[in-house]
């Protein structure tokens, strides 16, 4: 199973190898991770997309809290409902025909034309993993660049901010 | 007070109650190394091997429950002590390394004796630093300590670059009283709830077996275990690393149980119904093939560690706490409860049965000095109230076999990482720490010879260790491995080459025996331990075809046991 792992810690230079040398120590597997800065400057919030049986997520989650830069841990999909969104910007062949389609498509899926050439598009759009999935999979390879994806981001719903 | 980054190092150490650093010098620590020969209260053991500092910290450390500390140089000083630092933090040994580093601009350049050590040690650390300022060093020293030494020990890495220390820069000193890290709240008492279901379901188990490790001895917890073991009548077993938190002379003492563990032990896990895990991770030495382990069992576990808990094998009823406080709050529940009932007459009439086998039965009538025997006739020379360490291999199983330990602390050695090398330098710690006991060090003749150097250190600070060489020509384990499992295809086990044991051990300024006979054994081994202020390195010539058993093959299970050709006979 996917889960969200969203992970509040010390902004301490090394504390994100920390986590990447946790994770391919004991071989667990990251599809993907994001971290930055939050407004408190002393703090980073990393969310981290990982996959394994129920067994193996908990051993995560207990391994994490085990690191000393870790102030607080939410398996955000063990929390509660949350949102989940993800920046992508993907450099599409807009030539011929497929200019006017690839305008339609970007308006369908409400993202953005960031960037213009006669023979290509920049597409930057957010939203949740399957959005940007299928987004991906109505252009089609034939018409694709090159893809750049953030990684999924996680927040609770609600008015309560995660405590620590 | 104004102090140099330098004094700040050793005045830290002084207000942390360190008495003892052991270390070797370099250039990225000669400053540190001028502040320290300018003072008289924190003493420095000059090694003759990073690794044998770092083995020293840990067995002064194993023996008295104080964080151990290690200072050693940049690159390969550092590097060197990695599989120091490994050791200890596989058996959660609290100790502080000070590593020197390059100068903070050279940091990143490929510089003469760089090293990123703080990446390389950490996987094998609890945590490290890198101080980049000369205003943290003195909380980043205190923080150090404070996580080495509170919830799960282990080893805390300080890495220091050399101008931070330099002696012409100095700033206000001031060392924190307190520290306290948002991130890190080791939790101290375990959930009172949890504590009586577990009391629930342990007064009504008919076959309950007691499984304890290295957590009881490093939570001090030992009085509290022995008491409520013998309260609730229960048979309890020891892992390696928990040898001596239960007196294993008691009759309740079922021996260590695991690969090389007792009979009775192996079985009396494999039949249980309830089996209470205290400070013990569930190691696979232990377990056996995981799928086999404790079939029918409900399991508790306390354990200060949570990731430890269902880790390897699920368990029922987690308590995640102090085992020292888990323990006492179980005591006082105990002593409220009416319907005590302590007659488990049947199990205890099938664990005699066990215990007839007679597993580490071993031949007696034998020309040759039997393994058994030398550490059998160390027990009896030294009452057995000495200090063991040991290295790694077969003579390390027989020593955790017919040593019985009655005293946490007493048993020092590598489990976790099984470091050969580690008996002599942990020793060495471990003399240092009570001068007046009897110390000795079981060893192999491979293990000895990967920190042999340290001989030297022994002359210098006067120790006198009785070193037990149990010598049979071979790597016993893998030589007792190759024999099982490879057709006796003995490749690269033969130790050749062999030196002079005693002459090497007099060339250092010690005294050197060897002993071949049987009946010569005793009396050398009394010798020795007579000379109190003498090292004696003693060469015992053994039996090199005795393998150590019973044995649990990999796949098996508790159950399924390989016992020694005499046991078989039974």
């Amino acid at each position: 199973m996917r889960h969200i792992i969203s992970i509040l810690m010390e902004n301490e230079a090394g504390a994100l190898s920390r986590v990447a040398g946790l994770f391919s120590a004991r071989a667990y597997n990251i599809e993907s991770l994001t971290v930055a800065p939050t407004e408190d400057p002393s703090l980073s919030r990393m969310t981290l997309v990982t996959r394994g049986s129920d067994e193996i997520i908990e051993q995560i989650t207990k391994q994490l809290n085990k690191l000393i830069d870790v102030v607080k841990l939410l398996d955000l999909c063990d929390s509660g409902p949350f949102i989940q969104r993800e920046l992508m910007m993907i450099k599409v062949k807009a030539t011929g025909s497929w200019r006017e389609e690839i305008k339609r498509l970007s308006d369908i899926f409400r993202a953005n034309i960031i960037d213009v050439t006669d023979s290509s598009y920049i597409i930057e759009m957010t939203g949740d993993e399957n959005k940007l999935n299928a987004f991906i999979e109505t252009i089609g390879n034939d018409h694709i660049v090159e893809v750049v994806r953030s990684g999924s981001l996680g927040i609770g719903r609600g008015a309560r901010g995660i405590q620590y | 007070m104004k102090l140099s980054g330098a004094e700040i190092v050793v005045q830290a150490l002084k207000d942390e109650g360190v008495e003892l650093v052991f270390g070797y010098p370099g250039g990225a620590v000669l400053h540190i190394y001028d502040a320290i020969f300018q003072q008289q209260d924190v003493q420095h053991v000059l090694v003759r091997h990073e690794q044998a500092a770092t083995h020293a910290a840990d067995g002064y450390a194993r023996a008295t429950g104080r964080t151990g500390v290690a200072l050693v140089t940049s690159g390969p000083g550092a590097t060197n002590a990695v599989t120091g630092i490994a050791t200890a933090y596989m058996d959660s040994i609290p100790m502080v390394v000070i590593t020197g580093q390059v100068p903070k601009p050279f940091i990143g350049s490929d510089a003469f004796q760089e090293v990123d050590t703080v990446g390389i040690t950490r996987p094998c650390v609890k945590h490290n630093f890198l101080v980049e300022t000369l205003d943290t060093l003195a909380e980043t020293i205190k923080k150090a300590f404070y996580i080495a030494s509170t919830g799960r020990p282990g080893p805390v890495v300080v890495d220091i670059p050399k101008d931070i220390t330099d002696p012409n820069i100095k700033i206000d000193y001031s060392y924190p009283e307190e520290i306290s890290m948002r991130s890190y709240n080791p939790v101290d008492k375990g959930h009172l709830g949890q504590i009586k279901k577990a009391i629930d379901l342990i007064l009504a188990a008919e076959r309950p077996v007691l499984y304890t490790g290295g957590g009881v001895v490093l939570g001090d917890a030992s009085d509290e275990l022995t008491e409520i073991a013998r309260m609730l009548n229960l048979p309890i077993t020891n892992t390696l690393m928990g040898l001596g938190a239960y007196p294993a002379t008691d009759k309740q003492f079922l021996g260590m149980l695991g690969m090389h563990g007792t009979y009775e032990a192996n079985m009396a896990m494999h039949a249980t119904d309830v089996l209470i895990a205290v400070g013990a991770r569930f190691d696979d030495r232990v377990t056996g093939h995981v799928e086999k382990f404790c079939p029918d069992a409900k399991i508790v576990h306390i354990d200060i560690d949570p990731a430890s808990i269902s880790k390897n094998v699920r368990v029922d009823i987690p308590i995640v706490g102090n085992v020292q406080l888990v323990l006492k709050d179980m005591l006082r529940v105990l002593r409220e409860r009416t319907d005590i009932n302590t007659n488990l007459d049947n199990w205890w009439k099938q664990i005699e049965q066990w215990r007839s086998k007679d597993c580490l039965r071993y031949d007696r009538n034998s020309e040759v000095i039997k393994p058994q025997f030398a550490v059998e006739t160390l027990y009896k020379v030294t009452h057995g109230d000495a200090f063991v360490t040991s290295d790694v291999g077969q003579h390390q199983m027989f020593a955790a076999q017919f040593y019985p330990f009655d005293k946490p602390r007493r048993w020092i050695n590598s489990g976790g990482l099984g470091t050969m090398g580690f008996g002599l330098p942990a020793a060495m710690g471990v003399k240092m720490a009570h001068p007046d006991a009897d110390v000795a060090c079981v060893t192999g003749e491979a293990s000895i010879q990967m920190c042999i150097q340290e001989l030297a250190t022994c002359t210098q600070y006067d120790l006198p260790l009785k070193i037990i060489l149990l010598n049979n020509g071979y790597m016993g384990m893998v030589r007792q491995w190759q024999e099982f499992f490879y057709d006796g295809r003995y490749s690269h086990s033969y130790v050749d080459a062999l030196p002079n044991f005693v002459a090497l051990a007099e060339s250092y300024g010690h005294v050197g025996m060897q002993v071949t006979q049987p009946g010569d054994l005793e009396a050398a081994m009394k010798e020795a331990f007579d000379m109190k202020d003498r090292l004696v390195f003693m060469d015992v010539i053994i039996d090199p075809t005795e393998n150590v058993y019973p044995m649990i093959q990999a796949g098996k299970g508790h159950h399924e046991m390989q016992l020694s050709p005499q046991s078989e006979m039974i």
